[in-house]
């Protein structure tokens, strides 16, 4: 067996992963912010490691 | 008679370049869809994590090897590389952050009890399957079996983990520490000038300070996470998105994440909610294996490459170290990515006692390597 296997699961991993997240939840691309948060003057709100829950 | 095809016959390179412009046309199809249905920003940032993933798996660049060099050979180039790395994402970010607050968040964090013990045993635990946090996704682009096996346990581990968070974070904290505004950035790059010249007092005799390679690869991690901070409005991360996939996961099955002080709160069940595809980890988190996966595809042979083997105890000490690595990571507010990159680029204090004691937690994790039985013993 070679790395072409692992390899491969791991690029199955990926695409179950967004297959199964696109079948639990929708997508709108009208709600997007702007492209840049860089002088969009909304405030940040992304999830972080460093952030406790608020 | 049929002959075989080596790489260096014209076939196999005609071969070799339609899979190339297949890997670079299937990346530029995958972030056009991205941008498409789900906003440009998601699709700038799965392309920032393809970057990522490119620049670590092309350049040979991370995180643990360095470290283990620098323990075990004295060799400072890639723990030299990460320092000046930081060093030019400080100096554009912390300016940033002071001249647009609320618009961009740095990777800031309390220093804590349990903090310190997470970034102690998380770096015994990137050593022991050399891979940190960016690392084990790269290797398992790439196709390490050890690193494959260890990402969905520590994606479980980052969900575990941030469920006991504010328990753990209980035990014990200092307020949130950072150094901002022109005294921040000068005292954050006098610190990294001391780091740089402990490792290279350290430094064996004739070794190498600083190769090209490591050089680039340190200027290009850079770039890319400065791109991150101004796309995201938050420094690069690696461990919450991981989490984040236990989550949905586990929200999925039937579980109930109001049990959850963390997974409770209003902004992480808008999280588990909403399409991992607008969140800014997993975006990135995605397209770091997925750069990994391209580069090893890319390259001649890497895939053809045998398998190690390894005895029944490696494996479980993989299973053990990948649920360490997201568990601790949560604890110590981010992994070698949020915390020791982003935390000390972005002025947090917690970012330089994350890297003391994940460092010392180091020098456990090599000694538990070969015993583990992911190395030979010598």
């Amino acid at each position: 067996m070679t790395r072409a296997f692992t390899a491969s699961l791991s690029l199955v991993f990926i695409v179950a992963l967004v297959g199964f997240d696109l079948a639990t939840s929708d997508l709108n691309p009208y709600q997007a912010p702007a492209a840049f948060a860089l002088g969009s003057g909304a405030v940040a709100s992304g999830g972080f490691c460093g952030a406790l829950p608020n | 008679m049929s002959q075989a095809v080596t790489p260096d016959t014209p076939a196999a390179a005609a071969g070799g370049w339609s899979k190339r412009a297949g890997l670079l046309l299937g990346a530029l199809v995958v972030v056009a869809m991205v941008s498409l249905f789900a906003g440009a920003r998601y699709g700038m940032l799965l392309a920032i994590g393809l970057g990522f993933g490119i620049a670590l798996e092309g350049m040979r660049f991370g995180f643990a090897g360095p470290w283990r060099a620098m323990i075990l050979r004295r060799e400072p180039s890639g723990v030299i590389a990460q320092l000046l790395s930081i060093a030019v994402v400080a100096v554009v970010a912390i300016p940033l952050l002071a001249s647009h607050p609320g618009e961009l968040v740095g990777a800031q964090a309390p220093v804590g009890f349990a903090m310190i013990g997470g970034a102690f045993v998380f770096g015994a635990c990137m050593q022991i399957v050399l891979g940190c946090g960016s690392g084990t996704l790269v290797n398992a682009g790439s196709g390490n079996p050890v690193s494959l096996l260890a990402l969905p346990f520590f994606a479980l581990g980052s969900f575990a983990g941030a469920w006991n968070l504010i328990w753990w974070t209980d035990l014990g904290a200092l307020p949130i520490i950072t150094f901002g505004g022109t005294s921040g950035l000068i005292l954050t790059l006098v610190l990294i000038a001391l780091a740089v010249g402990l490792f290279l007092w350290r430094a064996a005799p004739g070794a190498v300070k600083l190769s090209r390679r490591h050089a680039i690869a340190a200027l290009v991690l850079a770039a890319l996470a400065i791109g991150n901070l101004v796309v995201a409005g938050q420094p690069w991360g690696v461990v919450y998105g991981l989490g984040l996939w236990a989550a949905k996961g586990f929200s999925v099955l039937g579980g109930e994440l109001s049990a959850s002080a963390f997974w409770a709160a209003a902004g992480s069940m808008e999280r588990v909610q909403s399409s991992l595809l607008t969140d800014y980890t997993s975006l990135t988190n995605i397209g770091i294996i997925a750069g990994a996966f391209g580069v090893a595809a890319w390259r001649r042979g890497a895939l053809s490459a045998a398998l190690p083997g390894y005895p029944a105890r490696a494996w479980v000490a993989t299973v053990v170290a990948g649920f360490l690595l997201g568990y601790s990571s949560r604890l110590a507010f981010g992994c070698n990515v949020g915390a020791f990159f982003s935390g000390i680029s972005t002025g947090s204090l917690h970012g330089w006692v994350w890297f003391v004691a994940a460092f010392c937690g180091a020098f456990y994790g090599i000694k538990l390597r070969p015993i583990l039985g992911l190395e030979a013993r010598t």
